[in-house]
């Protein structure tokens, strides 16, 4: 037993110092010369600051006039707002398909899950949104989000239905619910663990996406994160130090969630993956 | 109570709205635009002039081949190293969850963030990496500024940021064995190697299917690292399909960025799907 013991040990620590090489040390790398001043971080070395510059992420912030600030709201918005409508329109659309197997419900199903691999056709979706009088609009990138994040939501959604008995809408209907009370009062309640993974998930993607506000939501007024850091490559290429404060600052956020909701947003992936 | 009215097909009206407008809509017409030269006010019909486009100019052939080169590339490592990290992880080691957090966590990061990081580790003369490489007493690499090492640094950086997905999915695949195959196996005296050739290597070929199929799709659609890091450069060695149509957006070729597009669903189309179905077959 002792050998078998010891075996462990021996694995586990070699892959503790391959992943802190691996996977640590570039994010030590970004946390260490955000802190430095202007001409240590420019030698993209990974040692300790000599001394600790948190005015780095302050002048960060003022950069632009509160530009950084600007995307936080910006982004906040987007998702915050994408978010509520998939998980309401995805919850209904999941429901409906999986109770039903007739040949209407499956054509959709198929359109649906098409989208998990279908690109999106860009130019002719601005053209759709310009014909619509919404291109370059918060709302317009609202329902881009919406759209293209709907395939993989309503398959979590339809997943999760399976588990849920039909029999306890029945006792709803004897009660002489509608359909539509039945819905919202027996069975969206019951969807609340695949509404979490829904929400995690795709605020993750939705901070995170930097192709489509390119395309859909351009212009410095409705800025998002990701096109701020962008655009920060250009501006701070000889000022890593700054440059790492932005890093941090948008990163950030991403790395909290992940640390407080690990394995959710770990079981939610695989689930997503696994059915797809 | 009938089935259909319970289950109401007005259930689905909001999300086939926004879908359909959205996303359908774009789809089909994008077949029609990607034949013109097109400007948003005036459109004059060119035929298949856009393909022959793709095909024959340098820069837009070049892409296609490194969108080729770049998906398939980025899914083998993913399967092979993802597949391995996952027997490890579920191994007889301690620090389980950690070591996994780990794993995942660049998963996170934005794209962006994750190319400057790895633009400045991979400085020609500062960057971290060469300067590891020179005390093993090597020379200098020029990752990115290398024409025929770029791709592959890029490369490298995408699959940094994507085996965590990979190997969560191998190791959801793995904890679904049931345990009593290894322990008939063990009792008949098979050597841990061939635990692993024999049980979990073709029992998880579902999570497997899955991650060739995510790999290669995402592979295909990459843009952000790549825009992040090379811009394309240097000259088209780094140019992938989803980075010309931006590209071709940006000068106003409308049409011709349609058609890269179109290629996009196509190649997605008779390769990524097939392939989908075969892997599937093949599971029972």
């Amino acid at each position: 037993m002792n050998r078998k013991n010891l075996r462990s040990i021996l694995a586990t620590a070699a892959g503790v110092i391959a992943g802190f090489f691996i996977f640590v040390i570039p994010f030590l790398f970004m946390l260490v010369n955000s802190l430095k001043d202007r001409k240590s971080a420019n030698k993209l070395s990974i040692s300790l600051p000599e001394t600790i510059h948190l005015e780095n992420f302050a002048e960060v912030i003022r950069e632009q006039n509160y530009m950084l600030l600007r995307a936080y709201k910006n982004s906040f918005i987007l998702a915050f707002f994408s978010i509520i409508l998939l998980i309401l329109f995805s919850s209904m659309a999941g429901y409906v398909l999986q109770r039903r197997s007739d040949r209407r419900m499956s054509a959709a199903s198929a359109l649906i899950l098409a989208g998990l691999m279908v690109p999106p056709a860009i130019m002719p979706t601005i053209w759709v949104l310009q014909t619509l009088g919404i291109y370059k609009t918060m709302f317009g990138m609202i329902l881009i989000e919406v759209a293209l994040h709907t395939p993989f939501t309503v398959m979590l959604y339809r997943g999760f239905m399976a588990s849920i008995p039909v029999e306890l809408e029945d006792a709803s209907y004897i009660d002489g619910c509608s359909g539509w009370k039945t819905f919202w009062t027996v069975v969206f309640p019951l969807l609340k663990p695949v509404s979490a993974t829904v929400t995690i998930l795709n605020a993750v993607s939705v901070f995170n996406d930097f192709m489509n506000p390119l395309y859909f939501l351009p212009g410095s007024k409705n800025v998002t994160l990701q096109l701020t850091l962008y655009s920060f490559i250009g501006q701070f290429s000889s000022s890593y130090h700054l440059l790492f404060a932005d890093v941090i600052l948008i990163v950030l956020p991403m790395l909290i969630l992940f640390f407080i909701l690990n394995d959710r947003i770990v079981d939610g992936m695989t689930a997503g993956a696994v059915k797809g | 109570m009938k089935i259909k009215k319970r289950y109401s097909g007005w259930f689905l009206a909001p999300t086939m709205i926004v879908f359909i407008t959205l996303f359908i809509i774009p789809l089909v017409i994008s077949f029609y635009f990607s034949l013109t030269v097109w400007s948003f006010t005036d459109v004059t019909f060119v035929g298949l002039e856009n393909f022959r486009m793709f095909l024959k100019d340098k820069a837009l052939s070049h892409s296609l081949m490194n969108t080729f080169l770049y998906s398939f590339t980025t899914c083998g490592i993913k399967v092979v190293l993802g597949f391995l990290l996952a027997v490890y992880l579920t191994g007889n080691i301690r620090l389980k969850r950690t070591l996994r957090s780990l794993v995942f966590f660049p998963h996170l990061v934005s794209s962006v963030a994750v190319g400057i990081t790895f633009t400045a580790l991979m400085h020609p003369s500062k960057g971290l990496i060469n300067q590891v490489i020179r005390w093993f007493g090597g020379s200098s690499v020029n990752w990115l500024g290398d024409p025929s090492i770029a791709l592959f640094s890029i490369i490298g950086t995408d699959v940094w940021k994507g085996l965590g997905v990979a190997t969560v999915i191998f190791i959801s695949g793995i904890q679904a064995i049931d345990r009593t195959y290894y322990e008939a196996a063990e009792v008949d005296g098979a050597r841990s190697s061939q635990l692993l050739r024999y049980i979990t290597m073709p029992l998880c070929r579902p999570a497997m299917n899955s991650v060739i199929i995510l790999a290669l799709v995402s592979g295909m659609k990459s843009f952000d690292l790549i825009k992040a890091m090379t811009e394309g450069g240097p000259g088209t060695s780094t140019e992938v399909i989803a980075l010309s149509v931006y590209k071709q957006f940006a000068a106003g070729y409308y049409g011709l960025s349609t058609a890269g597009n179109v290629i996009m669903l196509i190649m997605i189309g008779f390769i990524a799907y097939p392939l989908q179905k075969f892997l599937i077959s093949r599971e029972e």
